[in-house]
């Protein structure tokens, strides 16, 4: 077996250094009608390189790669271009098959990696402070609302109805084996999002208001009301995103009284894959609150020389040093993910940042008003950037698995994402990215002129 | 104001400059690198900026961002090269031993990151619908598949996305099937040598956590166990093998008797890499137990991330796993993915939903690609290598350094040693840190905490004896040293990129992002 080091000759040797009589043997702890005595049955044997790859590939191919289709599928994942430099700067070895930096002398790669993400992350949100990163974006989403609930001592959560659903659901099932009441609501198909509505909820007993910007269906709150409202009632403003790249022509939720921001970033280096390994982007403005933080943090110190370095710090809040009492159960957070943002971001910095969110946003402005154009079709949305909801004359999640079938993938109907929801058949969420080009919007709005005539 | 005020370009005398200072500060192939922002600029990028052709109206109303970021960038060049020398700072497992007890730390095969690079696994949108990605839910079914074979299981929910996350999904499935049967219960029991997620997990489902004894051996007493259980305890997290790197010879009769008072069994997977197709926990027992494929099935640690951890689950918690998961249809054979827009019967008790999509995909077909590749033979011969590395280094450190438990029988897939024979004002992290100037990574240290300066030493299977021998050879002289109270180890590492580190400072006073010096 290629990845197995050990010739039987070394077996032989180590058993008689070890005073065992085989390898069996060291398994003697195991009551021995249950001990396997051979490969688990049914299963296959091993295979040789040339054989699994062949065997994936095939599995690869029965997939609809989005590069080989007209492609506008976003609610939350977002198809970018990556430079070629990320992946080969996150498969080098001694960043891929490094441990979490508990060693900080021979982790100083990781541990700058994380600072300077950190810093990023801080400045594109508009916080103080960031960690180091959590698994996704939806499960930053309920450490945010634990956090809120540490912070105001109140129980009482506010969702907006325009949150991604997933995210809800993430918060509405840990919340029942807390004792935190949530307080949810569907989207109402308006072209700006129901700010009033959401405001008229907060309470004297709300922990957090949890806003998404911009939002499950593309449109854009105003934050810093929403801030004021739920200040004065002594509750925290919890902003989600989940296009980052936004945030390079939209202002920073942190500059519009956000308390925490949080989000996935998978947009900036990570790439699709199916839903997962994504990266949960979790930052505070007020840096009192770093104490009631989830996860890892990096900080700054020095060497018994003095030099600079650093270090994994103020692990008192984790589970490895307080257990039960921990501020969140996560022990790992999704490093590798983080050094494809930082890396990529570094690649944009400011400039690029700027130019590629005006990109997204031009073409996103050219899709729209070409889509209004199609008979059957409106454009719901006053603002958005990259993402807007089209309302069609036709159930939209027949529309979009017809269309499949033709290799158009043209968006992600409401109903896949509220299934249970009436009134939201006819909606359809379109995204749009700088790898999306007119050919392919021309190619959406005559798939959708057929299907709707 | 930074910490030291220090930066890149000032040498900074200490023992080994001082002998042969550098204007710049680097050591040869030792590149000091500056952060980016000492480096970049706001206006500098390493991306071709789009040209506009075609315009449209502007929809960003007063939304519109006022200011700039102040996010610096680098160009091509000066990106690749500045997390390059980054890296040249890490250790990995490319270069060599990282024998961290109960992370599993074996080299990370090639072919799966190819494999999960293929565009139809990694340009797919996971809103696509379903008729264009049977393949991908192909991967899903042929791994779940595997994991409940090998675990002797009846299901398992693929979504959780790292072990703590799989531990949080498998308690919460067993509160939801108490609840279901009107008898919430509101304690778990759990070992004081189990990892710190376990009882952290437990109290963020919502229940009180207790410990249970270990016997002088370092397994769960089980007598004391039998005689705390009763009607307010929910489950046990039992972690076997243990954390001692011990199997639990009592396991079966630790699931009946938590079975028989109502009870259900939670098995933290992070050690199956010892007994995965020799011993299958369904056998045993287990209702839950979490399996971290990025130690089992060795998909990248990536410096802290991602993870996956799949659960896999009994017949009784089968139906209150969380959405999505994929089912087989009993009729067609066809493969389904449920989730909200689709589910029927299958959602009645489902508990909800721990994420957004459908879990780690890039960790499944990595994680598949290796298990395909080592088949069940292959995966069986592993864990005896990876037993049989640990027992070699248990027995051959055993007399220089104390073994609590190498009276206990063979070990698995670690071996634990305590401070017990060190002199005097020598700590374990004296010693680990020695390790480092011997170019190995440390062990896990100070864990269990039921040991006194605990030393967890896991090789997994991936070493080769030559590997392990001198590891051995570096582990006996700083057993010696630490015995003779050997003074240079207590400010070890003196050959790593920075000496030792001052953590205390870093706490209390955090800079925990970048400022420019006022």
């Amino acid at each position: 077996m290629r990845y197995l080091p050990l010739t039987d000759t070394d077996r032989d040797a180590m058993l008689a250094k070890i005073g065992a009589a085989s390898v069996d043997a060291l398994f003697d702890d195991v009551p021995s009608d249950l001990y396997l005595k051979g490969p688990v049955e049914g299963l296959p044997l091993h295979a040789s390189e040339m054989a699994v790859e062949k065997h994936m590939r095939r599995l690869s191919k029965q997939n609809l790669a989005a590069a080989d289709a007209a492609f506008f599928c976003g609610a939350g994942a977002y198809r970018h271009h990556v430079p070629a430099s990320v992946d080969h700067i996150i498969q080098r070895g001694e960043f891929l098959t490094a441990y979490t930096p508990y060693q900080p002398e021979i982790a100083q790669g990781t541990l700058q990696m994380l600072f300077e993400f950190q810093t990023q992350v801080a400045r594109l949100y508009g916080c103080a402070i960031a960690n180091a990163s959590l698994y996704d974006g939806s499960t930053a989403c309920w450490e945010a609302v634990a956090m809120a609930g540490r912070v105001t001592r109140r129980k009482r959560v506010v969702l907006s109805g325009a949150l991604h659903p997933h995210y809800a659901e993430v918060v509405r099932t840990m919340a029942k084996f807390t004792e935190d009441r949530i307080a949810g609501a569907r989207p109402s198909l308006t072209a700006m999002p129901d700010d009033d509505g959401l405001i008229a909820r907060i309470d004297d007993q709300t922990s957090c208001v949890v806003v998404q910007y911009p939002d499950v269906l593309g449109r854009l709150s105003d934050l810093q009301r929403i801030a004021d409202a739920a200040h004065d009632a002594g509750a925290l403003l919890v902003v989600v995103n989940t296009e980052p790249v936004a945030l390079g022509a939209i202002e920073a939720p942190g500059n519009l009284g956000a308390d925490i921001v949080l989000g996935e970033g998978q947009s900036i280096g990570v790439g699709l894959q199916f839903g997962g390994p994504y990266l949960g982007l979790f930052a505070v403005t007020n840096p009192k609150h770093v104490r009631q933080m989830p996860g890892r943090l990096c900080g700054e110190t020095v060497d018994a020389d003095g030099k600079r370095g650093f270090v994994l710090t103020l692990s008192t809040r984790e589970q490895h040093i307080r257990r039960e009492k921990a501020t969140s159960n996560i022990c790992t957070n999704s490093g590798l993910c983080a050094l494809a943002f930082s890396v990529h971001m570094t690649l944009l910095g400011d400039k690029g940042l700027t130019a590629l969110a005006a990109e997204n946003h031009r073409l996103a402005a050219i899709a729209a008003d070409r889509l209004a154009k199609v008979p059957g079709v409106t454009v719901l949305n006053d603002h958005f950037f990259n993402e807007f909801t089209l309302m069609l004359d036709g159930d939209a999640r027949q529309i979009v698995r017809d269309l499949a079938d033709d290799g158009v993938l043209a968006g992600v109907s409401l109903t896949r994402l509220f299934p249970d929801a009436e009134g939201l058949e006819n909606g359809l969420l379109v995204a749009v990215t700088e790898t999306t080009t007119e050919e392919d919007i021309e190619t959406l709005a005559s798939a959708l002129q057929e299907k709707l005539s | 104001m930074n910490a030291s005020g220090w930066k890149p370009g000032t040498p900074v005398p200490s023992d080994s400059d001082a002998r042969h200072p550098t204007v710049t500060g680097n050591r040869a192939l030792m590149l000091e690198e500056p952060l980016i922002f000492e480096i970049g600029s706001t206006d500098t990028y390493g991306v071709d900026l789009p040209e506009p052709s075609g315009e449209a109206s502007p929809r960003l109303g007063k939304f519109a961002r006022k200011n700039g970021t102040g996010l610096p960038g680098l160009s091509e060049p000066q990106t690749v090269r500045h997390y390059t020398r980054l890296s040249r700072q890490n250790y990995a497992i490319d270069l060599g031993l990282f024998p961290l007890g109960s992370c599993t730390m074996k080299h990370n095969p090639r072919l799966n990151e190819k494999v999960a690079r293929m565009p139809g696994f990694a340009d797919v949108h996971p809103l696509q619908p379903t008729s264009t990605v049977p393949g991908a839910l192909g991967v899903i079914d042929e791994l779940a598949h595997w994991l409940v074979e090998l675990t002797g299981m009846d299901a398992v929910a693929m979504s959780p996305k790292a072990g703590a996350h799989g531990e949080l999904c498998g308690i919460l499935c067993i509160r939801a099937a108490l609840e279901a049967r009107g008898d919430a219960r509101e304690v778990v029991l759990v070992p004081e040598s189990a990892h710190g997620t376990n009882p952290a997990t437990a109290a963020f489902a919502g229940y009180k956590t207790e410990d249970i004894p270990a016997d002088k051996d370092g397994r769960v007493d089980l007598e004391a166990l039998k005689a705390r259980l009763g009607p307010d305890v929910a489950a046990v997290m039992i972690t076997n093998p243990n954390t001692c790197g011990l199997f639990e010879r009592d396991m079966k009769a630790i699931s009946d008797a938590v079975h028989e008072a109502g009870g259900l069994v939670y098995c933290d997977g992070a050690n199956f890499n010892a007994i995965m197709g020799r011993v299958r926990p369904g056998d045993l027992g287990v209702d839950a137990m979490h399996i971290n494929l990025h130690k089992t099935f060795s998909t990248p640690h990536g410096g802290g991330g991602p993870g996956s951890g799949p659960v896999v689950l009994s017949r009784a918690l089968a139906p209150f796993a969380p959405l999505p998961f994929v089912m087989k249809d009993a009729d067609s054979g066809e493969l389904r993915l449920i989730e909200e827009e689709n589910a029927g019967e299958e959602l009645a008790q489902s508990f909800g939903r721990m994420t957004a999509f459908h879990g780690q995909m890039g960790m499944f077909t990595r994680a598949l690609t290796y298990i395909l590749s080592h088949g069940a033979d292959g995966l069986r011969q592993a864990a005896g290598d990876a037993v049989l590395n640990a027992n070699y280094i248990l027995r051959s450190l055993d007399d220089v350094l104390d073994a609590p438990f190498g009276e206990a029988g063979p070990c698995m897939h670690e071996a634990l040693f305590s401070d017990e024979t060190f002199a005097e004002g020598i700590s374990t992290l004296d010693l680990a840190k020695g390790l480092i100037d011997e170019g190995f990574h440390p062990m896990t240290m100070y864990f269990p905490l039921v040991v006194h300066g605990a030393m967890l030493v896991e090789p997994t299977e991936t070493e080769s004896k030559d590997a392990l021998d001198q590891f051995i050879m570096a582990m006996r002289s700083l057993a010696e040293r630490a015995k003779n109270g050997d003074e240079t180890l207590k400010t070890a590492p003196h050959h790593a990129p920075r000496s030792r580190l001052d953590e205390a400072h870093a706490a209390r006073k955090p800079v925990l992002s970048w400022l420019p010096a006022q």
